[in-house]
C-alpha cells in the first residue's frame, strides 16, 4: 500500500472508532459535508469555536460552584450553552455528560455538579486531543496529494 | 443529497439569523450559504432589530435593511431578548410583519411551540438544524 491509501485507512479507521465509541455523533458527519473546496477549513474552524466556548464555560461554571451561595440557575445556564454547541457539533459524550449535569443543577446538588463539571472537562479534553490527530492526519494525507475520505 | 431549487443570482434570498452562540451561528449561516442565501448574522434581538431598522421607529429610508430581508431566523433562549420577544416585535411592525420569521430551539416544549406559532412563527424548528431542514425553509423564499 502507499503513502496515501495506508494514511485514507488510518483515517478511516481513526474516524469510524470516534463514532463508534461515541465521542462524536451523526452532526459531526452533517459538518463534515458542509465543508467544500470554498470553505475549506470549516470543520476545523467551527470545532475550534466549539472548544474556546468550552473552555470559557467551564470556567464560568467552576466560579459559579465556588460561591459561598451557589446561584444553580446561572450554573444551569452555562451548562444548557454547552449543551447545546456540544449538540451543534456532534461532540456527544460532552453532550451527555451536559444532560447529566443539568439534573444536578436542577437539584441543587453541589457535589454532584462539581463530579460533572470534571465529568464535563475531561470529555472535552479527550475530544479536543482526538480531534486534533484526525485533524492531523486529514493534513498528512492532504500534503501527500490524497484526498480525505467521507466516512459513513 | 441533491435538491434544486431555481435561484439567479440577482434574486438570492437575504436571511437574518439570530443567535448568541457563536458556534450556532457560524452553523447556521454555513447551512444558508449551501441553500443559496445571502447571511447576515446577529449575535442578540437588539442587534437583530437594529438591522430591521425597529429601534429607533425610523422612517423608512433607501438605506433601510427590512425590505432586503427575507426571512429571519432566530434562536428561541437567548439573555436579553427572548426568540420570542423578538418574533412579536418584527410581527408588530407594519415594516416587517410579513417577514417570514423561524424559531429554532434545542428544546421540544410543546407550549413553547405553540406560543410561537400562535405569534406568527413560521415555523419552529429544532436543533441543531439539518441541511435538509434548511433547504425546506429557503425552497419557499424563492420567487
Amino acid at each position: 500500500m502507499d503513502v496515501i491509501s495506508q494514511l485514507q485507512r488510518q483515517f478511516i479507521d481513526y474516524t469510524s472508532s470516534l463514532y463508534r465509541e461515541g465521542y462524536v455523533d451523526d452532526q459531526f458527519s452533517q459538518l463534515q459535508k458542509l465543508q467544500d473546496e470554498s470553505n475549506p477549513d470549516f470543520v476545523v474552524e467551527v470545532v475550534s469555536l466549539f472548544f474556546d466556548d468550552c473552555q470559557k464555560l467551564v470556567q464560568n461554571m467552576a466560579q459559579a460552584l465556588e460561591q459561598q451561595n451557589v446561584d444553580f440557575k446561572q450554573v444551569d445556564s452555562h451548562v444548557h450553552q454547552l449543551k447545546g454547541s456540544s449538540s451543534s457539533v456532534g461532540a456527544s459524550r460532552v453532550k451527555n455528560a451536559c444532560i447529566a449535569f443539568r439534573t444536578f443543577c436542577e437539584a441543587q446538588n453541589r457535589e454532584g455538579c462539581l463530579r460533572c463539571l470534571q465529568q464535563v472537562n475531561q470529555e472535552y479534553s479527550v475530544l479536543k486531543n482526538k480531534l486534533q490527530q484526525l485533524f492531523r492526519l486529514e493534513q498528512q494525507i492532504t500534503a501527500a496529494g490524497g484526498s480525505i475520505p467521507m466516512v459513513e | 443529497m441533491e435538491f434544486s431549487c431555481v435561484t439567479s443570482s440577482s434574486s438570492k434570498p437575504h436571511v437574518l439569523a439570530v443567535d448568541d452562540n457563536l458556534v450556532d451561528r457560524k452553523l447556521v449561516e454555513m447551512l444558508l450559504k449551501k441553500s443559496s442565501c445571502k447571511v447576515t448574522t446577529a449575535e442578540n434581538g437588539l442587534r437583530a432589530l437594529e438591522y430591521l431598522g425597529l429601534v429607533d421607529e425610523q422612517e423608512n429610508s433607501l438605506e433601510s435593511n427590512e425590505s432586503k430581508v427575507s426571512m429571519v431566523i432566530t434562536d428561541y433562549c437567548m439573555p436579553g431578548m427572548t426568540g420570542y420577544e423578538l418574533l412579536k416585535k418584527i410581527k408588530e411592525s407594519s415594516t416587517t410583519k410579513g417577514v417570514p420569521v423561524v424559531v429554532m430551539s434545542s428544546e421540544n416544549i410543546p407550549t413553547r411551540i405553540n406560543k410561537c406559532l400562535e405569534e406568527g412563527a413560521q415555523m419552529f424548528m429544532l436543533k441543531p438544524l439539518k441541511p435538509s431542514d434548511v433547504q425546506k425553509l429557503t425552497c419557499n423564499l424563492v420567487n
